[in-house]
């Protein structure tokens, strides 16, 4: 009989140690992934629904509001999702006795840890997002095909700002600069990216601004599997620009991991 | 051996300190601290600003006329700002006495401290109620400048939402204080948000009361953010009447309930 144990791969072990811990803190994590934007749907899209159908408006094209709203929620919330899970946990994690120190003193590689905890963070983001989905699959919001296709959606976006979030949040000395970048860059993207309102109905040169943030095309993106409006080049551009993030995030995230804790 | 001469041990008796100066001394106290960070305040300032800017007037265009709201000028950002003032004043009081109140009763121990001063525990509850109450108002005041540079100001009765918004952070304040006392850990602060987010969402802020069928209206009715809301909204709007007399009776006794059960429990709390 041979000892040697048969060991995951290393990244593999990394995200075992993620899920370990989840099995006993998973209850904390409903309220802020699952019931926030759920309790947000509601309160948006079938209490204001109803004024805004009420008044008739023509700008959005004749789709009931909750159908509008839906899609564009699920990619702002599955953004903040995406922060909260890797922001926070990265910061306590390399910060002062956090376990990446602890994994770094191992043969894992800090690449390891990074793409280990990566794995995790998006296991977090199909959560978040079957959760909500699955809500609107059974209020028959959307067929189910289309409530399917934007699963995966929903956790590229999650994933294009997971990646690059932790690698600052790496770097970061103090927790409430996690608070500020939360409170001023991912609050402002969830108000104004098109999840509430069209843009269109914005000044040319604010919707212009909004054009080039991540949360537009996340949303565009979503709306569009949603209501099947998606075109070819749109789909295109949408899914490419947070590919881009995502994988861009995830270079840059290895170098700064190797450069964090093997220093 | 030498025996030293110390005389018999003397004891200063501190003189009993009354209420109002040691609520007075816990005020002073914050008030030093908040020389160094009070840009804080203005980020709390920014949430709100936020929200009316987007759902306001994004919303606005979508909506158009909110029927049943008497005046046919009110916008739908006007409809909305006075609610996200009201909670702007919840959130500034009650983040003081949980968020930041859990820290020094947990952490740091700085309540440990003071009670081994002449101060007790009814002093730090008045005085970090008193701080709250003015955190929240000085809140509301920022917010209501931007109210009013946006033109979103109708009447005059606007300025009556500052008194108002005083009282609403009384009575979150000292709700705020019962809670933080028996928060066990900052998990527990979910289980805080899981009732503020729904009450912030349903409360009226974003649309008149009767969206909702009469069973469910009953039941908005009782939310202590709902009474807050009709106190500030109906003088911003520039409704005078005595129906303005049930929130006020509402939130007075929300507010001294909630004060002299958290007085209670600071002590319990303190002496373990």
């Amino acid at each position: 009989m041979s000892l040697a144990l048969t060991t995951p791969p290393a990244p593999f072990r990394e995200l075992t140690y993620w899920l370990h811990r989840y099995r006993r803190v998973w209850r904390a994590t409903i309220v802020v992934s699952v019931a926030n934007p759920l309790m947000f749907l509601a309160a948006m899209g079938a209490g204001l629904g109803k004024l805004v159908q009420n008044n008739a408006t023509p700008i959005l094209h004749s789709t009931p509001y909750l159908q509008f709203f839906a899609p564009g929620l699920l990619a702002a919330a599955a953004m903040q999702n995406g922060f909260i899970d890797s922001a926070g946990p990265v910061f306590k994690s390399a910060y002062g006795r956090g376990n990446y120190r602890s994994a770094a003193n191992t043969p894992m590689k800090p690449t390891d840890i990074y793409l280990g905890h990566l794995m995790f963070m998006a296991f977090r983001a199909f959560l978040s997002a079957a959760a909500f989905v699955l809500v609107l699959a059974v209020c028959g919001t959307f067929p189910w095909q289309r409530c399917l296709l934007m699963l995966p959606a929903a956790v590229l976006i999650g994933m294009a700002f997971s990646a690059p979030v932790a690698a600052v949040a790496i770097r970061i000395t103090q927790f409430s600069k996690i608070s500020a970048i939360l409170r001023f860059v991912i609050m402002p993207m969830y108000m104004f990216s098109g999840t509430f309102y069209s843009t269109s109905q914005l000044p040319r040169w604010l919707h212009a601004i909004i054009s080039v943030t991540p949360l537009y095309h996340g949303v565009d993106l979503c709306r569009g599997i949603a209501l099947d409006t998606e075109t070819g080049p749109g789909f295109a551009l949408d899914a490419g620009y947070l590919l881009v993030m995502a994988v861009g995030g995830y270079l840059y995230g290895r170098r700064i991991y190797t450069r964090h804790l093997h220093a | 051996m030498t025996a030293l001469s110390l005389g018999p041990p003397t004891f200063v008796i501190p003189p009993k300190l009354g209420r109002a100066r040691g609520a007075f001394y816990m005020l002073e106290r914050n008030l030093y601290i908040y020389r160094h960070n009070w840009y804080l305040l203005l980020a709390e300032v920014f949430e709100p600003v936020l929200y009316l800017l987007s759902i306001g007037v994004g919303i606005g265009e979508l909506v158009g006329h909110i029927p049943g709201l008497g005046a046919p000028d009110v916008t739908y950002a006007a409809f909305v700002a006075p609610a996200l003032l009201t909670t702007a004043a919840m959130n500034g009081a009650m983040n003081e006495t949980t968020f930041n109140m859990y820290g020094k009763l947990r952490l740091t121990g700085t309540y440990k401290a003071i009670t081994s001063s002449p101060m007790a525990a009814r002093h730090i509850a008045l005085g970090e109620a008193l701080w709250a109450v003015l955190r929240g108002t000085l809140i509301t005041c920022g917010f209501l400048i931007v109210v009013t540079i946006l033109g979103l100001a109708k009447s005059p009765g606007i300025l009556l939402v500052i008194p108002g918004a005083a009282l609403v952070g009384f009575a979150f304040a000292s709700t705020g204080l019962v809670i933080v006392t028996y928060l066990r850990d900052f998990q527990d602060f979910q289980y805080i948000q899981l009732a503020m987010l729904p009450m912030f969402l349903f409360a009226t802020t974003f649309y008149p009361l009767d969206v909702y069928p009469r069973w469910l209206q009953l039941v908005v009715e009782c939310l202590p953010l709902y009474q807050s809301i009709q106190l500030v909204r109906q003088p911003a709007l520039g409704q005078f009447g005595l129906g303005l007399l049930v929130p006020v009776l509402y939130l007075v006794v929300m507010g001294v309930v909630a004060l002299r059960w958290a007085v209670a429990r600071l002590g319990v709390t303190l002496e373990k």
